[in-house]
């Protein structure tokens, strides 16, 4: 027998509510959170296979959700005549997507890995169409920004035709940006539900919304730290209206999906997901009562810039645990085949 | 062509791809009752496909050190060690196949099964099975993929083309059964191709070829089908009711597997998830989710800025 001891048993794990299903339940730390459900493994191994992706793609979900929502600001107050607000909106949203390029490239080794998804346009794959949403948007919020320098530029000669053209070429740029940016902020979600991790796919109702609301915090938050007061009011608007959005949409993934929630409020998930929620609760208050200041504002707009990065890495990191541990595969997979009368 | 069933249902994935007047769909079919856990599968695919070693690894876990499926392991032996006795027509069925095998064979280390000789003191049942990508008639790899590098061949399974590959990961994230995966060193993904280049010259893919008991068998899909049905009848008859087929169906979630199998036991007990559903069954509902979502960001900028003409 003595062999015996060295094999884990493969013999049913009792799900401890918090983590890994190789453990047996019953130890010390064994703070249920949920009735304990049995269910069985191949040595507590993981059925799906949980991402490769590194925090760089959840840095990418936040830098898209901000160049997005940038953008919007950006386009709004181009057509309602806020020039500050719009030069702020336009710069963020190309700063912002000129990170998430860096990101997607990073995350996949070199530049030519990129171009390689723009030799074809497949519509099952959320990924070749991000490919091409942030595409578009790129070129188009690289316009709007560019068009921010014409103020600089001589009246006169070639540079000074330029300087003539750009608030029109901004003006088309940021209207085609801020219409594609509605696609860029929410087409991530679909990314991530679109996979077998358990926790991102059963959230796909849901997830579009927290990526939504997420960006718009986000993006009236860059309109709050860069305009002042007496244009920032629709960014304001936006960063409260976006706040609430992420934090009710957040609330229903934390708390709707039954055993699936799970994933959200435990672990480093949950520790993210709540500092999201503190920090997207304060800076919209602080968005609120700082209508008057400046530096209220920006403050306001820094907690909501982390509370929406927050967001995005709670998220990814719920995602990555709901399939490293086999009983978010298994359980609802086994309560589906008992619905159906088949177990 | 693509049709109405082309995300999810029965379906021919072969003409879904376009291919018209393809060959039969071929396959798998991996009867666990005889799999003596001789692993000549994994050696064979290991050598006949150059995939290169996954590190020597004592997993400290039964006679597996391999542990899952993964880009440098196409097939995968499972060894199940169960603290319950083996029921003896169960016993039966495999003695059969072990006697029907030559002790010289790969010149494995015991003629034995692990649990054969010595198990009426350990009270022990072994459960064996080689695991392979499922050649999902729904692949929710391909259809993932972005750049086009997983493709469905003639004979409906599916297969990475690695020049094309850019490593983005989506494919491994989107398998319900966790069998795709990226190699770390030149970072692209890779899994069982059933030996395409073998079946276009109308062989037998090498771990079929390899294994001494036929636990392993490769043919048109349709005709295991039938072969598989009757194996459970015989089985069923034979006193060893917890025979069952898995992936055989085509109303499953995943349409039905290229590569299916018989089990012992429940499918988790082997890793295998129990009622594995293609993710993007539910891309329509996502999409159309998103599309929500996108409205509301775009009329929420609307009525933030016209709420408040200057
Ligand atoms: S089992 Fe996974 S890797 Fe194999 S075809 Fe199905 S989805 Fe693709
Ligand atoms: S890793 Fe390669 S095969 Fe997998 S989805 Fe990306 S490009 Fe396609």
């Amino acid at each position: 027998m003595s062999d015996h001891a060295a094999h884990v048993s493969a013999e049913t794990v009792r799900g401890n509510g918090q983590g890994s299903g190789r453990r047996r339940g019953g130890g010390k730390g064994d703070r249920v959170m949920v009735p304990p459900a049995e269910f069985r493994s191949y040595y507590g191994r993981p059925i799906v296979k949980p991402p490769v992706w590194t925090h760089d793609v959840a840095a990418y979900l936040f830098t898209g959700g901000l160049a997005a929502g940038s953008a919007l600001v950006a386009a709004g107050a181009d057509l309602t005549g806020r020039p500050a607000l719009r030069a702020t909106g336009r710069v963020a949203a190309l700063a912002a997507v000129g990170a998430s390029g860096y990101l997607l490239v990073k995350d996949l080794g070199r530049p030519g890995r990129f171009l390689n998804m723009l030799r074809v346009a497949k519509p099952t794959s959320p990924m070749s169409m991000g490919t091409w949403i942030l595409t578009a948007f790129g070129a188009a919020a690289g316009a709007a920004a560019v068009a921010e320098a014409a103020p600089y530029l001589p009246r006169r000669g070639a540079l000074g035709l330029a300087a003539r053209a750009l608030p029109t070429a901004g003006r088309v740029g940021g209207l085609v940006a801020a219409g594609t940016a509605p696609a860029l902020a929410t087409y991530t979600a679909v990314l991530l539900a679109d996979t077998a991790a358990p926790s991102w796919h059963e959230a796909y109702p849901r997830l579009p919304f927290v990526f939504a609301g997420s960006a718009l915090a986000s993006g009236g938050a860059a309109g709050l730290i860069g305009a002042p007061v007496a244009e920032a009011g629709p960014a304001r608007t936006l960063a409260v209206a976006g706040a609430a959005l992420e934090l009710t949409a957040t609330h229903g993934v934390e708390h709707r999906m039954g055993l699936l929630s799970e994933p959200y409020r435990t672990g480093k998930a949950g520790r993210l997901l709540r500092a999201a929620r503190l920090l997207t609760a304060a800076g919209a208050v602080g968005a609120l009562v700082g209508a008057r200041s400046r530096a209220v504002s920006a403050l306001a707009g820094v907690a909501l810039l982390a509370g929406s990065a927050a967001t995005r890495f709670g998220v990814f990191e719920a995602g990555r645990a709901s399939a490293e541990d086999p009983k978010y595969t298994v359980l609802p997979q086994r309560e589906r085949l008992a619905a159906r009368g088949d177990a | 062509m693509a049709g109405p069933n082309s995300f999810y249902g029965p379906i021919d994935p072969a003409a879904d791809a376009g291919w018209t007047e393809a060959p039969p769909r071929m396959g798998f079919f991996t009867d666990t009752s005889v799999c003596i856990g001789c692993k000549a599968c994994e050696v064979a695919c290991k050598e006949w496909n150059a995939v290169p070693d996954d590190g020597f690894d004592l997993l400290g876990m039964s006679y597996d050190n391999t542990g899952q499926l993964s880009a440098n392991t196409w097939r995968h032996v499972a060894f199940i060690e169960q603290a319950a006795p083996p029921s003896e027509a169960a016993m039966d069925v495999l003695r059969e196949a072990e006697a029907s095998v030559s002790t010289q064979f790969l010149g494995m280390p015991s003629s034995t099964l692990p649990g054969s000789s010595g198990r009426e003191d350990r009270d022990l049942r072994w459960l064996m099975m080689s695991n392979v990508c499922k050649h999902c008639t729904h692949a929710a790899c391909l259809d993932v993929c972005p750049t086009g590098s997983l493709f469905r061949t003639e004979y409906g399974t599916v297969v990475v083309q690695e020049d094309i590959c850019n490593g983005c990961g989506y494919c491994v994230s989107a398998c319900p059964y966790g069998v795709i995966d990226r190699r770390e060193d030149d970072g692209r993904a890779w899994k069982c191709t059933l030996c395409y280049d073998r079946i276009g010259e109308g062989m037998t893919p090498a771990c079929a070829q390899a294994c001494p008991t036929q636990s392993i068998q490769y043919g048109e899909l349709d005709e295991l089908r039938d072969r598989a049905d009757k194996r459970v009848e015989v089985l069923h008859q034979r006193g060893v009711p917890e025979a069952r087929l898995y992936g055989h169906d085509p109303a499953d979630g995943v349409g039905g597997d290229g590569a299916f199998f018989l089990l012992l036991d429940e499918p988790e007990v082997y890793g295998l998830p129990p009622d594995p559903v293609v993710t993007t069954r539910d891309l329509p509902a996502m999409w159309k989710h998103a599309g929500v979502a996108a409205l509301t960001m775009a009329a929420a900028a609307v009525v933030a800025f016209l709420g408040r003409r200057p």
